[in-house]
């Protein structure tokens, strides 16, 4: 498995998706040879964890040569940062600019000192990592690929090559979900030459596959839809109680085009119209918070509407804890966990249809992410309509203890096994 | 008789800690002490200490003859009771002179003016109390808005007051061809007296005087005398204002600006057949020239001399309109910590940090606000506002069920 992330070192989703996968194979026996570009040495021993700075290139290997040519037009060709937004690229930049060492080289061999982040030198360590690929399915023993996500789909291809074994990609995001309709092509090249070269293509959703279908020509037979599941699905009791006497909605997420923060503040004007008792939050941080702020100004709810910049630790559970509603009003969402986790506060959520998680998660209220008028709807009701929101609460949980990565990985043991037998 | 007009603005918001969503329901002490009460200090030790001890020894070395005017706002006269007394007492030594004058404005520094007259006398008697209370019985008799804020309307309200005077400033756009060296009068209500800043000279000091990059860098008190001796002979007051901060803070000691005023009055003294007198001695002595018209209100502050700073985008006006709209609610509740709070909450400065007019004059509102940035102003104001609004709704039910 090649992977860019995993816990406890993770910025995003992708990292835990990793974790539980990985997790739930180990639970069918499977032995799981993982790499990622840094290790950090605290990860839990679930698979042979190779990190990809540790090891050796040897660039006598004639075949490596031919990599090498096509990788390098990656590293000039963009300087991009896939899931974040401007500010945390410059963290980033920052910070992966100090995590990076040069290592000693001999003439005829080398070793890459991986940052393992989103930073400035991102094109420059996919391609790297995609010749530390080749050098690993050079000496190590296998009988199947797994990549996942666009940054490790070089390393994948790399090692489908030298090693002839059968190819999984695995799409957790696409660039479509992440940048909408103005992607970046260097990025979208690098996911469609890893879906096209792979024998199976697996999505997080139903929503995903029809993406990977319809934008990235696949056809629909190569590609299997395997949900995420939750790693803990037990009930969260929280002490922390509200001190406002008003309901309170909440949107908790990256405040960015993707999550779409702007229809969850439309919705609120309508529904603070009708009913005035209620609070509305935004959490989180991101390129259009600015906006939002600006938006709740102009539409006179300020005292109504409140920001609390990017929260972290206790304030994530706290937040939760005193919701009476979220809302997830993602215009496009590969997965979205963060509904589960309110789920687990007992919650009641609404989440957009254009979410994966609206598929594996039926007791919430789904509604489109541009129709506010049944986003506000859905609000009032489940704050005034006592029935409804109980029934969530009930049934959530339930539904929530059947999300295992057990069943995740039994499935995609069959679809291993399944390609396994189609290759000649 | 040609005379200079001196005027400090002595003023510091009480500023809010950073207040959380989390904190609505539960804190209600949204007052920033610590930043508060250092802020006071640093400025008392670079200028207000300093500054009060030049101006006293040139009172007494010239016998009076120098003199000039403050006006001291209410949150500032409270955090000087309470973090400076010494600053008090230095204060208390210039007004007991008989050479200083005081004036009256809004107790919490407040653009009620614009807002609602009920609450613009309450804050203006609050402040003539408070300055009765700390002068020694001392009554103002000329008054001077929030940040120079004036209109035909905000004179004609002022006059109903029984102000003799009021000062603004001189903006371009009001006066035209007209010069601000005279003494006008409202348009509405002839017998209060107008008295308008001269920004060029005033900013000269207040602004430019430390500008190395400025062309008439260094400002000497031979080349501030030259240039008040080429205005023509009939034009009789010039108006300095400017805030007192000038000396010492906004102008650090290095640029040589304690020494310019120490010189100052000797080279008016010497060189020109200028006085020095107090808004109320110039309103007294010069009959005014004419009426001046202010349909719109105009202010110190900016390029455009208007309210742009404080008010006008969305977060401002949603900031400002909920604030007022508590006002009757307020009214009605007897309770001194929350007078206390609606009071400070009202304070011009938490508009003037949510200014988005970055590309002009945001230098200078940054370098005043302790925010990041004026959305960060604006949610930290929303959030207490919020918890205000709690509080009073609270209070006024237990009131109501009292009865």
């Amino acid at each position: 498995m090649f992977g860019w992330e995993f816990p406890p070192h993770i910025s995003g989703g992708l990292g835990t998706a990793c974790y539980g996968l990985v997790k739930g194979l180990a639970h069918h026996k499977q032995d799981i040879i993982f790499v990622v570009p840094k290790l950090w040495g605290d990860e839990e021993p679930l698979a042979d964890f190779v990190n990809a700075s540790d090891v050796t290139i040897d660039y006598r290997e004639r075949r490596f040569k031919k990599f090498w040519k096509n990788l390098t037009y990656l590293e000039v060709s963009s300087f991009l940062v896939p899931y974040l937004g401007p500010e945390q690229f410059k963290k980033y930049t920052d910070a992966s600019m100090h995590d990076r060492t040069d290592i000693a080289e001999s003439i005829f061999s080398n070793k890459f000192e991986f940052s393992g982040k989103y930073g400035k030198d991102l094109m420059m360590e996919v391609s790297r990592y995609a010749l530390v690929a080749a050098q690993i399915a050079k000496d190590k023993e296998f009988d199947i690929i797994h990549a996942h996500d666009w940054l490790s789909f070089p390393a994948g291809i790399a090692a489908k090559e030298i090693s002839g074994k059968p190819l999984i990609a695995h799409v957790h995001a696409t660039e479509f979900d992440r940048s909408g309709e103005t992607v970046n092509q260097v990025v979208y090249d690098i996911e469609r030459a890893g879906m096209h070269a792979a024998d199976h293509v697996l999505a997080v959703s139903q929503l995903t596959k029809n993406i990977i279908v319809k934008k990235y020509g696949v056809p629909a037979s190569k590609v299997t839809v395997v949900h995420n599941a939750v790693l803990d699905a037990s009930i969260i009791k929280s002490n922390y109680e509200k001190k406002v006497p008003e309901k309170i909605v909440t949107f908790l997420g990256r405040i960015t085009f993707q999550k779409g923060p702007e229809y969850f503040v439309e919705a609120a004007k309508k529904v603070i119209e009708r009913d005035p008792n209620v609070r509305f939050v935004m959490a989180g941080n991101g390129d259009l918070l600015n906006r939002m702020i600006d938006r709740v100004a102009e539409l006179r709810m300020g005292t109504k509407f409140h920001f609390t910049g990017f929260l972290k630790g206790d304030d994530v559970d706290h937040m939760y804890a005193i919701s009476d509603v979220y809302v997830m009003p993602s215009v496009s969402e590969p997965f979205g966990i963060s509904p589960l986790e309110a789920v687990r506060h007992n919650t009641p959520v609404i989440i957009s249809k254009q979410s994966g998680v609206a598929e594996v998660l039926n007791n919430a209220i789904k509604v489109d992410f541009w129709d506010i008028d049944s986003m506000a709807d859905a609000i009032f009701g489940l704050l005034h309509y006592d029935g409804i929101s109980r029934m969530f609460k009930e049934l959530g949980t339930k539904e929530l203890k059947k999300l295992k990565w057990e069943h995740v990985a039994a499935k995609l043991v069959k679809v291993y096994q399944n390609t396994l037998s189609q290759k000649p | 008789m040609r005379t200079i007009c001196f005027y400090f603005q002595v003023h510091q918001p009480v500023r809010l800690k950073p207040y959380r969503f989390f904190d609505i329901g539960e804190d209600h002490q949204y007052w920033d002490d610590f930043s508060n009460r250092s802020i006071m200090r640093k400025v008392a030790q670079k200028c207000y200490l300093p500054m009060n001890a030049l101006l006293l020894e040139l009172i007494k070395k010239y016998n009076g003859a120098f003199k000039v005017s403050f006006s001291i706002s209410g949150t500032f006269l409270e955090q000087m009771e309470a973090y400076a007394p010494d600053v008090l007492e230095s204060f208390q030594k210039l007004v007991a002179t008989g050479h200083v004058e005081l004036l009256n404005e809004t107790y919490a520094h407040s653009l009620a003016a614009l807002k609602s007259k009920e609450e613009f006398h309450k804050l203006v008697k609050k402040h003539q109390a408070k300055i009765k209370e700390l002068f020694n019985g001392y009554t103002p008799k000329v008054f001077r808005n929030t940040e120079l804020i004036y209109s035909d309307q905000i004179g004609a309200m002022v006059a109903e007051l029984g102000y003799e005077g009021i000062l603004t400033e001189g903006a371009k756009h009001i006066l035209g061809w007209k010069s601000p060296n005279y003494v006008y009068c409202n348009s509405i209500e002839p017998k209060l007296k107008v008295l308008l800043k001269n920004f060029r000279l005033s900013d000269d000091i207040a602004f430019r005087f430390g500008n190395r990059t400025w062309e008439d860098y260094p400002l000497t008190t031979d080349k501030f005398v030259k240039w008040i001796n080429t205005i023509p002979e009939e034009e009789e007051v010039i108006n300095l204002f400017m805030d007192y901060e000038t000396f010492g803070e906004h102008q650090w000691a290095e640029t040589g600006i304690f020494e310019f005023m120490k010189h100052l009055p000797e080279a008016v003294f010497n060189y020109s057949n200028y006085s020095f007198s107090t808004p109320s001695e110039v309103i007294a002595e010069i009959p005014p020239i004419g009426k001046i018209h202010v349909p719109i209100p105009i202010s110190w502050a900016d390029e455009e001399r208007d309210l742009t700073a404080w008010l006008g985008n969305d977060l401002q006006d949603e900031a400002f309109d909920r604030l007022y709209e508590l006002e009757k609610l307020v009214n009605t509740i007897d309770d001194e910590e929350i007078q206390r709070d609606w009071n400070f909450l009202q304070t011009s400065d938490h508009f003037y940090y949510m200014c988005t007019k970055f590309f002009s004059d945001g230098d200078i509102h940054a370098y005043f606000s302790p925010y990041d940035s004026p959305y960060d102003a604006f949610i930290n104001y929303m959030n207490v506002l919020s918890d205000f609004m709690i509080r009073i709704k609270e209070k006024a039910s237990l009131q109501e069920a009292s009865k």
